[in-house]
């Protein structure tokens, strides 16, 4: 297979810290080979900053095999970049063309604020979770058997496709009113589906929505957008679920 | 529950509830609409009803009015606090890719149909209100005319090519609003579960053939006045 080694210009959100003013600042790499991932393009060029004595490019990064939901990026005005079903780590430079100019900005959302260059504080999800996203069971070595209590095989299926929701913040950054919604309400679905997660159903959801306001995420309109550029594929039926749910609670 | 109203999913099911009634107004103003091409004097004989029948004027209107201006307020207010949960803006942001063009302009739509609806207002509901709570004529009559005045109200107000433009315009913007708005407010109360697609199609339908079938009507009238 032939190698296109791709000369790029990158244009890359600079900021020093959370206090500072960022700007855009154009870099070029040139001998980019389309089997490179993202990140690994993103290391050629921070190799080279390092070697002319300048200031890395910061980014979040870990796994790098599209789990751990730390790279962010948003790429040419889309989170992960043009590809979808993909995290920045999974997207390949083969998505792009010798000479192009790739915008790079971190994720955007006031719930998000940038702690360095390409990385923003996402424990707005964490403390998201900490209000809710678990169930309360007895992990002390008499635990019960998962199988004696029968779940339909639908059921199951939905449970765990809420659950492949991995926390990157997609959604939100690419959702015109910043809304956590797909986070929400998938983390809400994967435990609203199942028995072991109707003791704590109507406090769950609503100690969740309410930490969700209260981290500044703005209001879903439906637009449709996270679904589409989710990483997981996560469905916009979870958000009508977490909807269906907070009335239930509400109202009971 | 007054709890829920005040949450972020409480007030998009306030949106979509208010949503629901005025998609319901709409097909009975459209329907009443229609009687004028068909038969003005049925279309009079409706009017009159509606303008003067104690429960239309007293109980349906005033929910109409807050239903209307709820949500026109409720809009603009998700929408400042929607930009505030922004932040700093993208430079390079590619909102095409995923999402269409309606479901991301829904304040601009709305705000088009706000300026239709004060049009709407000056024409129609401030002169009828005018006539039978200022004036205390509840006839339905006007002079030199025979029978109700309402079809001759309606010609009239069609002669004018301005009006009539800027009523088809208004109508265009109805339908952008409607097209994401229909099955979006079904989204928000929660009630697209394996109907998503049945939806879609009842809601393209909807929105296509009501603001199409009010520009008939208005250009009906000023080709045939």
């Amino acid at each position: 297979m032939s190698d296109k080694g791709m000369n790029l210009t990158l244009r890359i959100w600079r900021q020093k810290d959370s206090n500072s003013k960022g700007q855009m600042v154009d870099y070029k790499v040139t001998e980019i080979s389309e089997h490179m991932s993202f990140l690994e393009m993103m290391d050629v060029l921070n190799e080279q900053l390092i070697a002319q004595g300048e200031e890395p490019v910061a980014f979040d990064h870990d796994c790098r095999e599209g789990i751990c939901g730390m790279c962010s990026m948003y790429i040419n005005g889309e989170a992960h970049g043009p590809d979808r079903g993909v995290t920045t780590c999974q997207l390949h430079m083969r998505m792009f063309n010798d000479g192009d100019t790739i915008t790079i900005e971190p994720f955007r959302a006031a719930a998000f604020p940038v702690i360095k260059d390409l990385v923003v504080d996402r424990t707005s999800f964490d403390r998201i979770q900490h209000a809710g996203g678990y169930i309360s069971v007895n992990t002390s070595g008499n635990t019960q058997d998962a199988n004696a209590l029968p779940i339909s095989k639908h059921a199951a299926d939905e449970a765990m496709d809420a659950a492949t929701c991995i926390g990157c913040g997609a959604c939100v950054a690419t959702c015109k009113n910043s809304s956590a919604m797909l986070f929400v309400g998938a983390k809400v679905s994967q435990y609203a589906l199942l028995p072991q997660g109707q003791v704590e159903a109507a406090d769950r959801v609503k100690n969740m929505v309410a930490q969700m306001d209260l981290e500044g995420f703005g209001n879903c309109t439906n637009t449709g957008a996270c679904e589409i550029e989710c990483p997981k594929g996560i469905s916009l039926e979870n958000i009508a679920r977490m909807n269906r749910e907070l009335m239930k609670a509400s109202v009971s | 529950m007054g709890g829920f109203f005040k949450s972020s999913i409480g007030r998009k099911v306030a949106m979509a509830l208010s949503a629901f009634f005025l998609m319901v107004f709409l097909l009975q103003h459209f329907a009443i609409n229609l009687l004028s091409v068909f038969n003005p004097d049925v279309f009079n004989e409706v009017s009159h009803f509606m303008g003067t029948n104690p429960m239309v004027q007293f109980a349906l209107q005033p929910v109409l009015i807050f239903g209307v201006v709820f949500h026109f307020i409720m809009g603009f207010v998700l929408e400042i606090k929607n930009k505030k949960a922004q932040g700093v803006a993208y430079v390079k942001n590619n909102g095409a890719a995923n999402s269409s063009w309606m479901s991301r302009n829904m304040i601009w739509s709305g705000a088009a149909i706000l300026a239709f609806i004060v049009l709407h207002f000056i024409d129609f509901w401030i002169p009828e209100i005018n006539t039978k709570y200022i004036q205390g004529d509840w006839s339905g009559t006007l002079e030199g005319v025979e029978g109700f005045r309402y079809y001759e109200e309606l010609t009239h107000k069609f002669v004018s090519p301005i009006r009539v433009g800027a009523y088809v315009l208004a109508f265009i913007f109805l339908a952008l609003h409607l097209l994401h708005g229909f099955t979006s407010a079904f989204q928000s109360v929660g009630a697209t579960a394996g109907r998503k697609k049945t939806l879609q199609s009842i809601g393209k339908a909807y929105s296509i053939i009501i603001p199409l079938g009010f520009i008939f009507i208005a250009l009906y009238h000023h080709f045939n006045h």
